[in-house]
């Protein structure tokens, strides 16, 4: 029974892609999530990514930006059954879409960001946002006197919390009676591309204090930043790196580097002799979260800043300080 | 100016329609072409994307069944003079009917699980359009009003449902736990090759069903008869002894209950579980379907037919040519529905007067046809 649906499924799918298209291009593919292709976060690196690698390589691959959660399996299945290879898709949202569908594809390799996914053709990237953004806490800590600190999400879920409870950790390891203010843009994924909600929710932060606001919000991340650049005090951006965009006000980024992971996956997944399936951890290590610095905020971090902040991050690449992972039991005890 | 005579039966069902559609998309091939793409290519994308294979015919039925749905929802209330333009909250609570009745049953049988979601479809669909037109027939609130409101109202109710009580434990995004394998209702494709992988389901025949209902409802029942009494003259209606709070509130409920389908559609049929906006603006999909098809189940099936081919054209669209995608689509139904309801009148004259020019009128004819119209 098992074997025939299988086989079933593969015969199917041959035919499918012959049906389709008739071109059988192993361009590897990417689909963006909900947030947009130019958010200026999230999803922008992994734009940036495959550019990179377009550039590198010659290459060409095939995006697609989501319209909304219902068609995320049409658009996988597209890709799949057009014989893209390897499918990279951002986002936790494709958990549950992507276990069947990757058992129907056993030839097509598929390479999620954010999500576990557990299937033999299935890479898994996640990142340490936790010790990232510790990082970014600390040094919002030693910017600010205010002992206040806002913290500003997109979708409230686990992953963001994952966010916000290393950004505390980070902070309270500076200044130990800090108050955090916690707030999420909303609960659907329209919370990643809602500016003007996450600006309010600023401007609230500020009137209660805040001096540094941490915004792990994707599109909507950018009415915090210029908030926060309007009232002439400091903001932290994500994923991508965003001190460009108010030099001056953004005291760094906490950097996601979704662009290597994607030109790694578009490099060496899509040929099954490289492809490493199963669940790949991102973090300190090779600088794929951290804080940013480049010419933008170089005059907003002292030297004493950043010497402090390598200090925290060789404690805890040496284990010596252990950041807590929320996910690990959905609590932040601080 | 002469009195122009209205148009045969079949050139005011079909061609004006048909030509309406070729104005909207040759528009459409402008604004293609000022994008800087061909126009042609574009068009060929859509017909093939649609219709090409199974896999896209399978597809474009998966759309259309939820547009004869919603486009029948709204059909079924402008008989009755009520423009129920709450389509997507009725079809969205709807589903929270499904979902609660198929998690329930999940371990018993489709075969059980399937009627049993039907009718909650129903239910719940039916009660959120109950509201509003209970508040028109009773306390004279517009339903135009109360339904587009009620729109915004379900969506915050399922995104709280979605995300408090519906969503499981080790999970983020909001959606409902997955209907377990023996609850599903199968696809087509799982019988006819041709429709696999396709989302295509056994709900497609409910929409057959409800076309050929709908129509009988409406021309061969009293309750019909009373409908469309009401919707031609409401104090006429009145006058013959004909319950108007009672018909507008039975015809919103049953019109809610026949945009729930979209929900059994998409939950039972197809996503297999509760997702955010699933709906996807299959109800304001539905008035134009309705307005394009005139209100009449023949019409309301292939104006069904063409916007769910519209829809997965457009899909395929961004695959074929990069630089265009669904928004393009969404200019073209646009158009449609500009070049069909709105501006319907654009070509009626000149084609009535060249129906003229091609049979001339008989004097008598058009004098007894003048005389009746004076009189009444």
């Amino acid at each position: 029974m098992k074997f025939s649906t299988f086989t079933k499924a593969i015969t199917g799918g041959i035919a499918l892609s012959a049906l389709l298209t008739g071109a059988a291009l192993a361009e590897p593919a990417l689909i963006y999530d909900l947030g947009g292709k130019f958010d200026k976060s999230f999803n922008e690196a992994a734009y940036n990514g495959a550019e990179a690698w377009k550039k590198q390589t010659g290459g060409n691959y095939q995006d697609l930006e989501l319209q909304n959660d219902a068609q995320r399996e049409q658009a996988l299945r597209r890709f799949a059954s057009q014989g893209a290879n390897p499918i990279v898709m951002m986002s936790f949202m494709w958990e549950s879409v992507l276990a069947p569908l990757a058992a129907e594809f056993p030839d097509t390799n598929f390479v999620v960001i954010d999500a576990v996914v557990d299937a033999p053709n299935v890479q898994s990237i996640r990142f340490d946002e936790h010790t990232g953004s510790f990082l970014v806490g600390a040094l919002a800590a030693m910017k600010s006197d205010s002992g206040t600190y806002g913290f500003i999400g997109g979708m409230d879920v686990p992953l963001i919390h994952r966010f916000y409870c290393g950004y505390a950790q980070g902070v309270k390891a500076v200044k130990a009676d800090a108050k955090l203010i916690e707030n999420y843009t909303g609960t659907t994924p329209a919370a990643w591309n809602d500016p003007v909600t996450a600006g309010e929710l600023a401007k609230a932060a500020i009137d209660s204090g805040a001096e540094v606001i941490f915004a792990a919000a994707g599109g909507s991340g950018l009415g915090v930043l210029q908030t926060m650049a309007d009232a002439g005090k400091y903001s932290i951006g994500v994923d991508s790196n965003q001190n460009y965009l108010h030099p001056g006000s953004v005291l760094t980024s906490m950097e996601k580097r979704v662009d290597n992971a994607v030109i790694e996956a578009f490099t060496n997944a899509g040929d099954d002799a490289t492809f490493k399936p199963g669940k790949i951890n991102l973090g300190l290590q090779g600088d794929f979260v951290g804080y940013a610095l480049d010419e933008y905020n170089k005059d907003l971090l002292t030297a004493d800043m950043i010497s402090q902040v390598e200090a925290l991050k060789a404690k805890i690449l040496s284990g010596e300080i252990q950041v807590h992972d929320y996910e690990t039991d959905s609590s932040c005890p601080l | 100016m002469s009195a122009l005579r209205p148009l045969p039966r079949w050139a005011d069902l079909a061609l004006l329609p048909v030509l309406n559609l070729l104005l909207a998309v040759l528009v459409s091939g402008l604004v293609v072409l000022m994008i800087g793409q061909n126009p042609l290519t574009a068009i060929w994308a859509i017909i093939t994307g649609a219709f090409g294979n199974g896999y896209n015919i399978g597809y474009t039925l998966y759309y259309a069944t939820n547009f004869v749905f919603t486009g029948l929802a709204v059909a079924l209330a402008a008989h009755g003079g009520l423009f129920n333009i709450g389509g997507n909250g009725q079809a969205y609570v709807a589903g929270l009917g499904v979902i609660l009745v198929a998690l329930a049953l999940q371990d018993t049988h489709w075969l059980i699980v399937a009627p049993a979601a039907l009718v909650a479809a129903a239910v719940f669909g039916g009660a959120w359009a109950f509201i509003p037109g209970y508040l028109q027939a009773k306390r004279g609130s517009h339903v135009v009003i109360t339904t587009i409101m009620f729109n915004f109202i379900a969506a915050a109710l399922m995104i709280y449902m979605l995300n408090r009580v519906l969503k499981p434990a080790g999970v983020s995004g909001p959606e409902s736990a997955m209907i377990a394998e023996t609850g599903r209702m199968p696809k087509i494709g799982s019988f006819f090759a041709p429709f696999n992988y396709t989302p295509v389901n056994l709900s497609i025949f409910i929409a057959l069903l409800a076309l050929v209902g709908v129509y009988f409802l409406i021309w061969r029942t009293k309750f019909g008869y009373a409908l469309r009494a009401m919707g031609q003259n409401p104090t006429a209606a009145r006058y013959a002894g004909i319950s108007n709070s009672k018909m507008i509130i039975i015809t919103m409920t049953l019109s809610g209950a026949l945009a729930g389908m979209v929900a059994f559609n998409e939950v039972l049929g197809v996503q297999n579980r509760l997702v955010l906006d699933f709906v996807a603006d299959a109800g304001f999909v539905g008035i134009a379907v309705a307005l394009m098809g005139r209100n009449h189940p023949i019409g309301i099936g292939l104006a069904a037919l063409l916007f769910g081919a519209l829809y997965q054209g457009g899909n395929e669209l961004q695959y074929v040519i990069s630089g265009l995608d669904r928004t393009v689509v969404v200019i073209i139904q646009a158009l449609v529905i500009l070049f069909t309801g709105a501006m319907e009148g654009l070509f009626r004259p000149g084609l009535q007067r060249t129906f003229m020019l091609f049979s001339p009128e008989q004097k008598a004819e058009a004098v007894s046809r003048e005389t009746v119209g004076k009189e009444s």
